[in-house]
């Protein structure tokens, strides 16, 4: 998994706020990504493209502060691309979330 | 220039961000309460206390555009310095927080460098219209003191007889470019506290600060007895804190730093200038023109204070001048009579 995590970013944000408290970041960010994950999806059913936009922002930003870019990247295109016409996009971006969250659960126990 | 221990109130619905810009400002020192909305941001403001917020823009029930709106609104929260903190694309957005009053823009993830730039940046010139404040509290005329404060921004003007002073650092850019970030803003602060100094203690007010320029109006709004002599002693005071902060650069191994300062009178026109939400005192007339002209041929000159002609008879010998001869500037008609004051010795 090279290009999931940004290393350079991940131990910028451990010198600068400290190890310990980047593992009880992580624990935070793994309780409110699924959240959004899930808003995604309701906001699809919805037709609400604000919520579904707002979910997506929320994703992007704490995806880039661990370095997990390409999940970043991913929540951004679904940020600005407007309501799409189906769940694939969501569920290419499930799937990046849990590859981004098994390296991060990896880099919290180095 | 450290702040130690200001209270700060960070408002963002994401609890990854909140948590991060919170433990971000602990950890440079400070006290920070956070609030997970606009509403509840804005009701602990107005509880008190805080010396700057850092506002998220995208919100539940109050966003950060909202928020900006009822702070500039509120006559007891008007000045709360505010930082955006947020990852909406486009400048548009940017520009709208500045307009409704915000003081910065960090885009998410927030580099901890920057961040601590700028809310010790944000905090100082807090510290400094606080001082100001208090300044015209203790100097002006209940009168004066209550236009200011009213804060309504009466715009419109007055003629008034006052003396325009424009400062800069000379070669500012190379020294930009010779040093970090974190070093370029801390040097503005001291530079900005030591000027101020000088110029608040003679009566003068400093109205615009672009980079390291700064212009100050001694005269208006606050009544001095003499105009032109108190632009005189501050530009000498100016010049000897230089002195003294160059003094430690050099054992520091740095470059010293040079300043110009241009200074000129005459009838000025003396008001508020600007929008409901963000507006300055300001002047404009010929003295503005002339001081910032003489500024700028302080280089030509290689003289620190250059002064014009009714400054020059105004300070009758008290302070000795040196007598350049007339001057060319653009945009004016006629030859300006140049004096430079010479430093103290």
């Amino acid at each position: 998994m090279p290009d999931t995590i940004d290393r350079a970013i991940f131990s910028e944000l451990q010198d600068s706020a400290g190890a310990d408290f980047v593992v009880e970041l992580v624990g935070t960010f793994f309780e409110e990504a699924p959240q959004m994950i899930a808003d995604l999806r309701s906001a699809l059913a919805a037709a609400d493209a604000e919520r579904f936009r707002r979910a997506a922002h929320s994703l992007k930003t704490n995806a880039n502060t661990f370095g997990a870019t390409s999940l970043g990247a991913m929540a951004r295109q679904l940020e600005l691309g407007g309501l799409p016409a189906d769940a694939s996009g969501i569920d290419a971006l499930q799937l990046l979330y849990d590859t981004a969250a098994a390296a991060l659960k990896e880099l919290c126990r180095g | 220039m450290a702040e130690r221990g200001a209270r700060l109130l960070v408002a963002d619905d994401n609890k990854v961000n909140r948590l991060l810009l919170a433990r971000s400002l602990a950890l440079q020192g400070h006290q920070v309460e956070s609030a997970e909305n606009g509403r509840i941001a804005l009701e602990m403001l107005r509880g008190g206390g805080f010396d700057l917020l850092l506002l998220d823009m995208e919100m539940p029930e109050m966003n950060g555009f909202q928020v900006l709106e009822q702070l500039a609104a509120d006559a007891q929260l008007r000045d709360m310095p505010v930082i955006v903190t947020s990852s909406l694309e486009g400048v548009a957005h940017v520009v709208r927080c500045i307009e409704l009053g915000a003081d910065d823009f960090l885009h998410k993830p927030v580099n901890p460098v920057l961040l601590k730039a700028r809310v010790d940046s944000s905090l100082e010139k807090k510290r400094l219209r606080d001082q100001q404040k208090a300044l015209v509290e203790r100097f002006a005329t209940s009168a004066v003191a209550a236009d200011l404060q009213q804060g309504g921004f009466t715009l419109g003007g007055k003629r008034v007889q006052a003396t325009v002073m424009f400062c800069d650092i000379r070669g500012f850019t190379a020294i930009v470019e010779s040093q970090g970030p974190e070093e370029t803003i801390e040097l503005l602060n001291t530079y900005y506290t030591l000027m101020f100094e000088a110029i608040t203690a003679q009566g003068g007010v400093v109205n615009q600060m672009i980079g390291d320029g700064l212009m100050a109006i001694f005269g208006a709004p606050l009544p001095v007895a003499e105009p032109p002599l108190a632009a005189v002693r501050a530009a000498l005071d100016m010049i000897e804190m230089i002195e003294l902060l160059n003094a430690e650069r050099v054992v520091q191994g740095k470059a010293a730093l040079a300043i110009g300062i241009g200074i000129a009178t005459g009838e000025v026109i003396a008001g508020y200038t600007g929008t409901q939400s963000r507006a300055t005192y300001t002047c404009i007339g010929d003295a503005v023109n002339v001081a910032a002209r003489l500024e700028a041929h302080t280089k030509v000159a290689r003289r620190g204070i250059l002064v014009d002609a009714p400054t020059q008879q105004a300070l009758s010998h008290r302070i000795t001048v040196d007598a350049l001869g007339a001057v060319m500037f653009k945009g004016k008609a006629q030859a300006v009579d140049v004096f430079a004051v010479p430093a103290a010795a």
